[in-house]
This record gives structure tokens, sequence and C-alpha cells, in this order.
């Protein structure tokens, strides 16, 4: 049955056909709470789409569209202040150092689509960056660079943390890190993204380490 | 053909004829690289076309390679539309701000006049000089960004995919704002002195484009413009991938394609061969860390899958080398293409 609904609801969203999309949300039975439905549908979906593209299947164009279009439903069932979407580590996501927003777009629009809530922090330099999460006291910061001498500069990220003492997870993602699959380790990350869908199961990764 | 006696332009030519030359020619495409040679930093080096014309020379001299590259970086184009363009120490220049904030900036946007704006002078003038260097012997290659490419500089990528998307009315104003620019850019530079022109077209890659959505957009827009560029062109996808898209890259009367490190190049030679040639495909990224021994290898990977019948130059999969990519990995694929690159490729057979 959610293999069906997960088939229909892929192909509305690669159809850019909102109107459907809303309608399998609508249609959830009422047992079915936003969270879940999230969990089964939206993110099987977007993962398809996000496999798709990294396959060379499918367009940026559409796994955009189909973020941006979950991003919505979920937002309207699921409103971000929800109490449903509190169970989870504290999580924020910057772009480091680069003016290229689109790749932390699709990262939020992901995560918010799949439950999760976060901060954004927008366009950070290091040092901003650094105290704002010993601040903010963040379990799991996420960082999205387009240039590669951004890429590179997490390392220096990691290090002024792990100076100050913070304990707190790096994900790392964006076009340089999908064109060198050690560079994320190069810089100190803990994980790397090839797509924005990728995020979610790495993070409930990193929960389970946590507790 | 007698090694001494072939120019680079010749090697060149012959080719993009899809027939074998002396040995497989290799494009670096230098940008940063340049600054480093003559010893000034990116921002200074950028700021005087002297200094450009002084770092391809001697990278030419030094690399051996078969090009002059007179493209300065791709927000050149965003600052004659009057934007900013942001300097690092260590890499290309980016955009700044979007010039293009509301519909209503599309709707006013004008093209600017290429003969009198500061900075793209700078890239004729530069054109101009190293055609006086190295007449022709070695083709010089310019740079546009299509216009179906550069309205992700002018108003950012999550904003152009919403025009491109919702709002075809304007979508086609700016293209059309854009494509003159583009002729005007392209044939100044040719009238500079470059041989070619190099289209950079990413948006139209299968990685940020469905085929459906390119054949009403990139591809009609390339056509037209191409059309009306009085030289040669390549069209390259700056690493994005376009297999599906070949046989429409060629029908835009393009003469050769950048295509991506994510390409299986053997794939990509069989349905190019005899129609475009194919510039590729080593990963600039990657080759940061490349040791002499990986940089042989991969020379000699891409040469075995897409050297045979001529049709190939080689080069990185972006059409930039990144600043981090060390000069002995970069002596070390000159050498390599210097040794395997030599037709008739016979160590190849069997493979
Ligand atoms: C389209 C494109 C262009 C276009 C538009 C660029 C733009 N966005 O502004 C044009 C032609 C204008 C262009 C120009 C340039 N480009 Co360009 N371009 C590309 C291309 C093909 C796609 C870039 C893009 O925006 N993709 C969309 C984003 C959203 O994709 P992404 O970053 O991969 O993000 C996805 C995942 O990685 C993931 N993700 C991203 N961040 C994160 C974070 C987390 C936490 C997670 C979980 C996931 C995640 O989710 C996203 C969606 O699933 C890439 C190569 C490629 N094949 O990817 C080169 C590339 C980005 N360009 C590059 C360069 C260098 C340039 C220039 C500087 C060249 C020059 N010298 O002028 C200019 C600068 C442009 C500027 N804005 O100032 C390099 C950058 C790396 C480097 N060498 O430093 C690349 C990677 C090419 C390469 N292989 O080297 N480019």
């Amino acid at each position: 049955m959610t293999d069906k609904l997960v088939d229909a609801f892929t192909r509305a969203l690669l159809d850019v056909d909102r109107l459907a999309a809303k309608q399998i949300v609508q249609n959830r039975g009422h047992d079915t709470s936003p969270v879940k439905f999230a969990e089964d549908v939206v993110l099987p979906a977007l993962e398809r789409i996000g496999a798709g593209w990294q396959a060379g299947t499918l367009a940026l164009s559409q796994v955009y569209m189909a973020g941006r279009i979950c991003e919505d439903l979920i937002d309207q069932i699921l409103p971000p202040e929800d109490p449903d979407r509190k169970n989870q580590p504290k999580m924020a996501i910057c772009i480091l150092s680069d003016h290229h927003k689109l790749g932390k777009i699709m990262v939020c629009s992901l995560l918010r689509a799949s439950g999760f809530d976060l901060a954004d922090y927008g366009v950070m330099e290091v040092d901003d960056l650094v105290e704002q999460v010993q601040k903010d006291n963040i379990d799991i910061l996420l960082i999205s660079v387009l240039m590669l001498p951004s890429a590179l500069k997490i390392k220096t990220v990691k290090q002024k943390l792990a100076h100050l003492g913070c304990d707190v997870k790096l994900i790392v993602g964006g076009a340089p890190f999908r064109f060198d699959d050690r560079l994320w380790k190069t810089v100190g990350a803990d994980a790397m993204c090839r797509d924005a869908s990728d995020a979610v199961s790495v993070i409930e990764n990193m929960m389970k380490g946590m507790v | 053909m007698n090694q001494k006696s072939v120019t680079s332009m010749q090697r060149v030519l012959t080719t993009l004829g899809h027939r074998e030359p002396d040995r497989v020619p290799v494009f670096f495409l230098f940008t940063l690289h340049g600054a480093k040679e003559v010893g000034l930093p990116i921002k200074t080096y950028f700021s005087d076309p002297d200094n450009v014309v002084e770092g391809q020379m001697r990278l030419l001299a030094k690399y051996r390679h078969d090009c002059i590259y007179s493209f300065f970086y791709a927000p050149v184009e965003i600052a004659a539309f009057g934007g900013e363009v942001i300097f690092t120490d260590d890499g290309p220049p980016n955009s700044g701000e979007p010039v293009i904030k509301t519909t209503g900036d599309i709707k006013n946007l004008a093209v600017p006049d290429v003969k009198n704006t500061p900075c793209l002078e700078m890239v004729l003038t530069a054109t101009q000089r190293l055609k006086e260097r190295v007449k022709d012997a070695v083709p010089i290659i310019g740079v546009v960004m299509s216009p179906f490419s550069l309205p992700v500089m002018q108003m950012g990528f999550d904003r152009y995919f919403d025009l491109m998307l919702e709002k075809p009315d304007l979508f086609a104003h700016l293209m059309k704002v854009n494509q003159a620019f583009c002729v005007e850019w392209a044939n100044a530079q040719l009238a500079a002195g470059a041989t070619a022109i190099c289209y950079f077209d990413p948006i139209s890659s299968t990685t940020i484009t469905t085929r459906e959505m390119y054949l009403k957009t990139g591809f009609t827009i390339a056509g037209q413009t191409l059309a009306k560029i009085n030289g040669p062109t390549a069209t390259h996808m700056a690493s994005g991938r376009c297999l599906p898209i070949i046989d429409d890259i060629a029908a835009t009367g393009t003469a050769a394609v950048g295509v991506s490190c994510h390409e299986d190049m053997a794939l990509i030679k069989s349905v190019c061969r005899g129609k475009l040639s194919v510039i590729g495909n080593l990963n600039g990224i990657e080759m940061c860390r490349w040791s002499s021994e990986d940089a042989e290898n991969h020379v000699k990977e891409v040469i075995a899958k897409a050297g045979a019948g001529g049709g190939f130059i080689l080069s990185d999969n972006h059409g930039e080398i990144p600043f981090q990519v060390p000069d002995d990995v970069l002596m070390a694929i000159s050498e390599a293409v210097h040794t395997w690159g030599r037709y008739p490729l016979d160590w190849t057979a069997g493979k």
C-alpha cells in the first residue's frame, strides 16, 4: 500500500502536479500523523528522486521543484513550530564563505518536508560560524559549499570547534564533494551527502549514536 | 606529420576535422595559474591585461600545451551588467548579490555596451595582445556564458528556476537581452583575435535540466545564438552531464563539446564520432590530490577511450583548473600527453 502511495506521490512530484500531490496528502488515513506521513511517503519519494539525480536519470530542476512542493505541503499539515518536530538534535545549516544558496535551500526544504526543524544561519564566515555554533549549543551542523576554497575552509571550522571543546557533528555537501569522494574526510567532516535527500538517513544514524 | 613542423593550430584544426594529427592536442584551461606564474595576487593579476598576457605566455611555454585561454572569470559578464565581483586569494572570483532582484529589473535590463565597458575591454585588450604574440600558431579560446546559463548569476539559482519553470514571458524577455549581449560579446572577442568561442552552457546539461526542458529552452537559444557568432564555437557543460542530448547539441551548430568526468568517455566518443569533437574530461577537483602516476594513468585512460580517429582534445572536465592543483601534477599530465598521445595510438590496441 505504502509503496503504491510512494509511487503515486513521486509521479505527482516529477509531473510538477501540485494538485495530485496535495490530494495524496489530504487523503491519508486519519490514523496517519503528519510526521508518519512525511517519514513513510514524502521522504521515500524525495529519496528516490535524489537517487535518480545521482544516477544521472533525473535533473536538478526536478529535484528542486519536488522539494519545494513537499515543503509547502508539509508546512500546511505540520507547522514549523509543531511540538511533533521537537524530538530532535539541535541542528543548524549554513553556506560557508560562498554566495551560492541553492544547495542550502534544497536541504532545508527536504529536512522540513521530512518533519525536521533546523536553524538557518545563511552565509557565514569561519569565525562567526564557530561562535554561533558554540552559543547555540548545536549538536549537528550542516554546511553547504559550491566552491572548492570554501570546502577547504571547513577544516578550519572543525579545528576551531574542536579547540573550544564543542562536540558537534559536521555534515557537509555541495558540488566539490561530488567530484572528490575523499574530500569530506580531508576537511574533517563526520559525513558527506551527495544529494539533499541523503541527509535524513545520515542524521538518523548520528542520532542513534548520540543516545 | 613531422612533429616539429606542426603548430598547435594545425594540430587542433586536424582533430576538429575528425582526423588524427601528430598527437592528441591538450588544452590546459588555465585562469588562476597565470597569477601564480607572474607572482601576483589573483585580484591584482586580473586588474591589468598585460599580466594575463604574460601569465598565459609563460604557461604556454612551461606546459607545452595547445591553446591560449583569454577567459578571466565568469562574473566579468555580471560586472558588465552592473553587478559585483567578489575576489578571494585562493580561488576564482564569484558574483555577488544578484543584479536582478524584481521582475521589474528584468523588464528594465539593458544590454551592456561591450565596447564601452571597462571590465570587458580588459579581456579584449588581453586577447588582442595575445594574438600579437602567438599569431596563427596557437588557437586563442575566448569565452561567453550562454544566455540560458547567465541568469543563475544575474538573479540566483532558485529564482531562476522559478522564472524558467513558471514565468515564460519574462523568461523569454531575459533571454532576448542575454542573447543580444552574448552575440556582441562573442563577436568582439573574435574581432580582437580569438580563434574560437567556448560557449559555457551547464544549465542545458542533463544534470540541471531535463531534455524535454532543454529542447524548449537551452537548445533553441543555443541554435539562434551560435548562428550569429562569426566564428567556430565549442559548447561546454562545465562538468554537467550531456550524454542524452549529444545529438541535440550537435544540431545547435557547435563544433565540439566539453564533457564531465561523470561520463563514460568511450560511450561519449561513440555517439560523437564524426559529428562533434570531444573535449575532456579530467577531474580538476580530484586532480588537487593526484600523484604523477595518477596523472599519467588518467591521461592514458582517456586517450585510450577517446583518442582514436581524432575529434578529441584532452582537457579538464570543467573549463578551468583549480588554483590548488600543484604544478608537478600539471607537468605530469603534459608529459603523459606528449608520450602517450602520439598518433597512431598503437599502444591502445586491444584496450
Ligand atoms: C551550473 C554551473 C555554473 C553556472 C551557474 C553557477 C552558480 N550556481 O552560480 C555558471 C555557468 C554561471 C557557472 C559559473 C562558475 N562556476 Co560553475 N558550475 C556549475 C555546475 C554545473 C552546477 C552548479 C550548481 O549550482 N549546482 C546546483 C547545486 C545545488 O548543486 P550542488 O552544490 O551539487 O548541491 C546538491 C548536492 O550536492 C547537495 N548538497 C549541497 N549542499 C549540501 C549540504 C548538505 C549539508 C547536504 C546534506 C547536501 C548538500 O544537495 C544539492 C541538491 O541535491 C557545477 C558542476 C556540477 N556538475 O555540479 C559547476 C561548478 C560549481 N562551477 C565551478 C566554478 C569554479 C565556477 C566559476 C567560479 C568559474 C569561473 N572561474 O568563473 C563560476 C562562478 C559563478 C559564480 N556564481 O560566481 C566549480 C566549483 C568548484 C571549484 N573548482 O572551485 C564547479 C563544481 C565545477 C567543477 N567541477 O569544478 N557555473
